[in-house]
């Protein structure tokens, strides 16, 4: 039962520390994406991130950090373009407009996979898209800064891309906040609405694109909204969420890659059950408290 | 009598405003001056585009044609002088914030990006409660809020502004009584401090004892002056066409004035 642990230490444990920070760095994001009720766009720039990573090999050749990033956030701003034109110019509604962008996308990568599958040594292919492999993470050659031994490249990628967005969520704490929850207010006191939007989808797509090889695209879109929904049970206060949104990776990663272990299955797939059941958990709990209290929406 | 009216620019100056959904037309061609220091009631049947005209002044529509001025230049210079009180419904009252967070938003605008509010801006934000009577409420989760409680944060945070010129969209839409006549003591006191304010309104039969001036719309302006002058049997019957029925009280009691 703890002989992964014994055995190899190290390789469950940075398969652990690499679930906490795919799952705190996705519900970080995602507590946005759910203020804001695009969790479906979230969805879909998780798959049409497909067709830019194959364009960006094909043209680069390389899949170094850099180009993973410029592909990621062109194709996540291409994916929101597509959508709100077609919105904007036909009477599709957005969730039609979504499904319709994403998918023409992924199967636009799709083919373009085949195709570069037979021009030359594309380390890409669907399946690694859409379910990732956490299990490979601790054989990616370590980092080293300085001489210091950091860790596997994913495992520093992602912890970058997760401080970064710290420092960001600190820094523009007042504009995410009056965005999110009063657009309109937003505009009036001269806050360039757009620019947020936009500035957090580019973020939403490289934070996707730093998860895809442990997680994949599906498993993804669930590490972005659970954790959040987890939070949004247990509080109401939003610094108070982005804490619970830590405890529940610590909690998610750890016990997921231990019921892996039992089952011998997939890791990433027995952190997000875990995940959704300490959601389920977390409602239950605090569904009592929340029936009893007095409804005060009621128009007086 | 009151400072700010060295500069003669009015407050809010609108010309040919066009305003279209889908090419459709929902304003058309609104010639509009509001003078500094009054209360300005807009009213109109539903679809007159009430808070579509506050929404184009705001920059938050695209104009199809015509200009507006905040003070004699365009919003985005005066945006600081313009605060703004939605309908309470364009919000999520479940958003993770109390009412002391969404009172400190009213002080954004005076904040570079990046600076959060500080001891100062607490202090206002204070001070804008009380003056609504929310302040023992300043911890408490938006949601559980009674419909004028919430109306009397918004109107907290429009305080927090510190702007010369408000724009509210039917802040009396669903309040009980004490908040409504709470609403409008403010607006008065706001007046008397020789703030512009500009309501969306609805209900008819307050109009007169609530505004000193009206801007009477339907699609079209149909009329723009102080409440004595426009608030006219004639008037109110070509705003709301043929719908006498709801408007047949007030255009009687009208009618029975000397």
């Amino acid at each position: 039962m703890v002989q992964p642990w014994t055995e190899d230490f190290m390789v469950s444990f940075w398969i652990v520390v690499m679930g906490f920070l795919v799952v705190a760095t996705c519900g970080l994001v995602g507590t946005y994406l759910l203020l804001r009720r695009m969790a479906l766009v979230g969805d879909a720039i998780s798959h049409s991130i497909l067709f830019g990573l194959v364009v960006a090999f094909m043209i680069f050749r390389s899949g170094g950090t850099m180009v993973m990033f410029v592909a990621a956030v062109a194709t996540g701003l291409l994916t929101v373009g597509i959508i709100e034109f077609i919105h904007r110019q036909s009477r599709v509604k957005t969730d039609a407009a979504i499904c319709i962008a994403f998918t023409t996308l992924f199967a636009a990568g799709v083919v373009l996979l085949s195709v570069a599958e037979v021009k030359g040594p594309v380390h890409l292919d669907a399946e690694c898209v859409l379910y990732g492999e956490i299990a490979f993470v601790p054989l990616d050659p370590a980092v080293e800064v300085f001489g210091l031994v950091l860790g596997p490249a994913p495992v520093v990628r992602i912890a970058g891309v997760l401080i970064g967005l710290l420092v960001l969520a600190a820094v523009f704490y007042k504009e995410l906040l009056v965005t999110s929850f009063d657009p309109a207010l937003a505009k009036s006191l001269g806050i360039r609405v757009g620019i947020w939007h936009y500035g957090l989808m580019a973020v939403l797509s490289i934070v996707i694109v730093s998860v895809f090889e442990a997680v994949g695209a599906i498993l993804a879109v669930a590490m972005l909204v659970v954790p959040p929904m987890f939070a949004a049970q247990l509080s109401d206060r939003l610094p108070v969420r982005f804490a619970l949104v830590f405890l529940h990776a610590a909690l998610s990663s750890l016990v997921g890659y231990q019921l892996s272990v039992w089952l011998n299955c997939s890791p990433a797939g027995a952190m997000v059950v875990v995940g959704a059941l300490l959601f389920l958990l977390a409602w239950a709990v605090t569904r009592p408290r929340r029936a009893a209290l007095p409804d005060w929406t009621a128009p007086s | 009598m009151m400072k700010d009216f060295s500069t003669t620019a009015p407050p809010l100056e609108v010309h040919d405003l066009t305003v279209a959904y889908d090419r459709r037309p929902v304003l058309y061609g609104i010639d509009l001056t509001v003078p500094a220091g009054s209360l300005t009631g807009i009213i109109g049947p539903n679809g007159a585009g009430k808070s579509t005209l506050l929404k184009a002044v705001l920059g938050l529509l695209p104009l199809s044609a015509g200009w507006v001025k905040i003070f004699g230049a365009p919003l985005a210079q005066n945006a600081r002088r313009t605060g703004y009180v939605p309908q309470r419904e364009s919000v999520d009252w479940d958003f993770p914030v109390n009412v002391m967070d969404v009172v400190l938003m009213g002080r954004y605008g005076h904040l570079a990006p990046g600076r959060r509010p500080g001891r100062a801006d607490r202090e206002i934000a204070r001070a804008c409660l009380d003056q609504v009577q929310m302040l023992p409420l300043a911890r408490r989760q938006i949601g559980n809020l009674s419909g004028g409680q919430r109306q009397r944060v918004f109107l907290a945070r429009a305080l927090a502004q510190e702007s010369d010129l408000y724009f509210m969209d039917e802040p009396f839409a669903g309040v009980d009584a004490a908040t409504e006549a709470a609403i409008i003591d403010l607006l008065r006191e706001m007046k008397a401090r020789g703030k512009t304010v500009v309501v969306v309104h609805h209900d008819l039969s307050t109009v007169r004892d609530y505004f000193d001036r009206l801007v009477l719309l339907n699609v079209r302006l149909v009329a723009a002056g102080p409440t004595a002058e426009v608030f006219t049997p004639e008037l109110l019957q070509k705003t709301y066409g043929g719908r006498l029925t709801i408007l047949s009280d007030v255009v009687q009691s009208l009618g029975e004035e000397p």
